[in-house]
């Protein structure tokens, strides 16, 4: 269809955009990088008498933790692009909504994969312990990772078109914040009380950190988590029910949202932003 | 002339207050109609419901044959916008940008071409935030019509302009060969690039026609000027020509220094809005 192939080619140009700018460049970076200055200081670190160390367990963590990310840079480009009018570009052009949307995923996902790669890459040459060798951890990093973005990627589109100017979207940050704090993600979950663990384990991130350490630890880091296993099976289940709210709720929205694009409201937008700065 | 935009009875209400009450008006194909009044009189929210970007509240509205509301992607392809506050796609080069819309299109402009018709071919490789103000709004109509649009809207394209960027952008509108209606509080504008001026004022349509049906319509008064032994006398009548022979007849050689200004347009509409604010707040 005709949508998808233009959707495809315009995820593609931003996607380039991304990597041939300072500002987009420096965003792309300056998260990994310093992920990477904390697993330095987290890598000779002891978890207890687990026999691990920290930053073989942070690494899949923080991996796991970024590619919920991806819900955030959704919900962030949304709503730029509905503050400058490329929203309402692509509703006076015919398809455009539709392939607007499929470029949205194409480019937030193709920029969270080289996110992911250039945190992984440098990561697996400075921790050791992980047991990243065969086929099998790649399987599950694949399917932990595919499953975690369309848990995630839906919730960002709802959360860009509920929240509708940059500012905010800066209230989404501190829940968030909060979220990766309970996850799991620096220092295993299992040191927190339990109710903590309850919170932590209805929300994405916690699964994605677990199905990641999954797919790159030894089976004998398992012992650490909640129940001494990986929860294959309640990481499909969770993620699997955000995917599918997700995926209901958000053409909703979304839907609603685009009904109220016009050219008035997006001049209001820029009014009020502009009263702001001044 | 087939009729490419027809409003009837369009009403449209925002709590209690109806912004716009009863707007009729007829574009014919192929016609440049400016839709010109005070700010706040109702132009953008008429042109968006002609874009099919918001909802009336009643009337019948039908842009090429359909009813914006529920316009499909086939319609949509047949329309143009060209929207007041534009700062899209910033990132994006102008041939890069205009290649890609075009693509949405069955039979698109040429990039190439469409970037020399609007004066951008030297700025085809600029980033689009990087454009001048006046560069970005052509960079916007060559946006809304490169697919050929049969129908194009341009909502107060020229605010904020120098007077060159002006000109260049009213020679621009003179090259299209489509429908256009164009909203502007600017008669002299209006009057440039319109075959007929629709007025809105107060949600109301307050007249209609070409730039000289309207000054003739609503005849506003010359003003004469003379001197006659020495004094000076002025006196304003609608009918100039009559009162100038009389004055002839009467005084003959004695008369001096005649001067008749026509009421100009900007009087004649100054006076129509002027006569309707103080009908609406009576």
């Amino acid at each position: 269809m005709n949508a998808v192939r233009l959707g495809w080619t315009r995820g593609l140009i931003e996607l380039r955009q991304s990597f041939t700018n300072a500002a987009d460049l420096v965003s792309h970076f300056l998260w990994p990088v310093m992920m990477l200055v904390v697993l330095w200081f987290l890598r000779d670190r002891d978890f207890g008498s687990s026999g691990f160390v920290l930053g073989t367990l942070a690494l899949p963590s923080i991996l796991g933790m970024n590619a919920a990310m991806g819900m955030v840079s959704m919900s962030q480009q949304l709503t730029a692009d509905r503050e400058d009018g490329t929203l309402l570009r692509a509703k006076a052009t015919p398809h455009g909504m539709r392939a607007y949307l499929i470029g949205k995923i194409v480019s937030v996902s193709g920029g969270l994969l080289a996110d992911l790669a250039i945190l992984l890459i440098p990561g697996m040459l400075l921790i050791g312990g992980l047991a990243a060798g065969d086929a099998g951890s790649w399987l599950t990093l694949l399917w932990v990772l595919l499953l975690g973005m369309v848990a995630t990627l839906p919730i960002g589109a709802i959360l860009g078109s509920v929240f509708t100017s940059a500012r905010s979207q800066g209230l989404i940050q501190l829940p968030v914040l909060g979220m990766i704090g309970i996850s799991g993600i620096f220092y295993p979950i299992t040191s927190l009380p339990d109710w903590l663990q309850w919170i932590a384990q209805v929300f994405p991130v916690y699964w994605l950190g677990l199905g990641m350490r999954s797919a790159l630890l030894p089976d004998g880091a398992a012992a650490i988590e909640i129940g001494d296993s990986w929860r294959h099976w309640e990481t499909v289940g969770v993620l699997g029910a955000w995917a599918v709210a997700g995926l209901i709720v958000a053409p909703i929205v979304l839907r609603r949202m685009a009904r109220r694009e016009s050219g008035s409201s997006v001049a209001a937008r820029r009014e009020k932003a502009l009263q702001r700065v001044g | 002339m087939e009729t490419a935009i027809d409003v009837s009875g369009l009403r449209m209400r925002y709590g209690a207050d109806d912004v716009l009450n009863g707007v009729a008006f007829r574009v014919g194909e192929g016609e440049v109609v400016a839709l010109l009044g005070p700010n706040g009189a109702g132009k953008t929210t008429t042109v968006e419901i002609l874009e099919g970007f918001r909802m009336r509240s009643a009337g019948r509205v039908e842009v090429l044959g359909a009813d914006p509301a529920q316009g499909d992607e086939r319609w949509r392809a047949r329309v143009g916008v060209v929207l007041q506050s534009w700062r899209d796609h910033g990132k994006w080069r102008v041939r890069e940008l205009l290649a890609h819309l075009g693509a949405y299109y069955a039979k698109p402009w040429d990039t190439g071409a469409l970037m020399a018709m609007v004066g951008l071919d030297a700025h085809a490789d600029k980033k689009i935030k990087m454009l001048s103000g006046g560069q970005r709004r052509r960079l916007d109509v060559a946006i809304g019509i490169v697919g050929r649009p049969e129908a194009l809207f341009l909502d107060e394209p020229t605010v904020g302009f120098d007077p060159r960027a002006r000109q260049e952008f009213h020679d621009l509108v003179r090259r299209l060969d489509t429908t256009i209606l164009l909203t502007t509080h600017d008669l002299a504008e209006a009057e440039k690039l319109a075959d007929r001026i629709v007025i809105l004022a107060g949600g109301r349509i307050i007249a209609d026609g070409t730039a000289a049906e309207l000054a003739r319509r609503i005849a506003g008064e010359d003003e004469v000027r003379w001197t006659c032994g020495g004094e000076r006398h002025a006196a304003f009548t609608t009918e100039s020509t009559a009162f100038v022979r009389k004055l002839f007849g009467e005084y003959g050689e004695a008369i001096g220094e005649l001067e008749v200004r026509r009421a100009s347009l900007e009087d004649t509409y100054l006076a129509l809005v002027r006569e309707h604010e103080t009908e609406a707040a009576r």
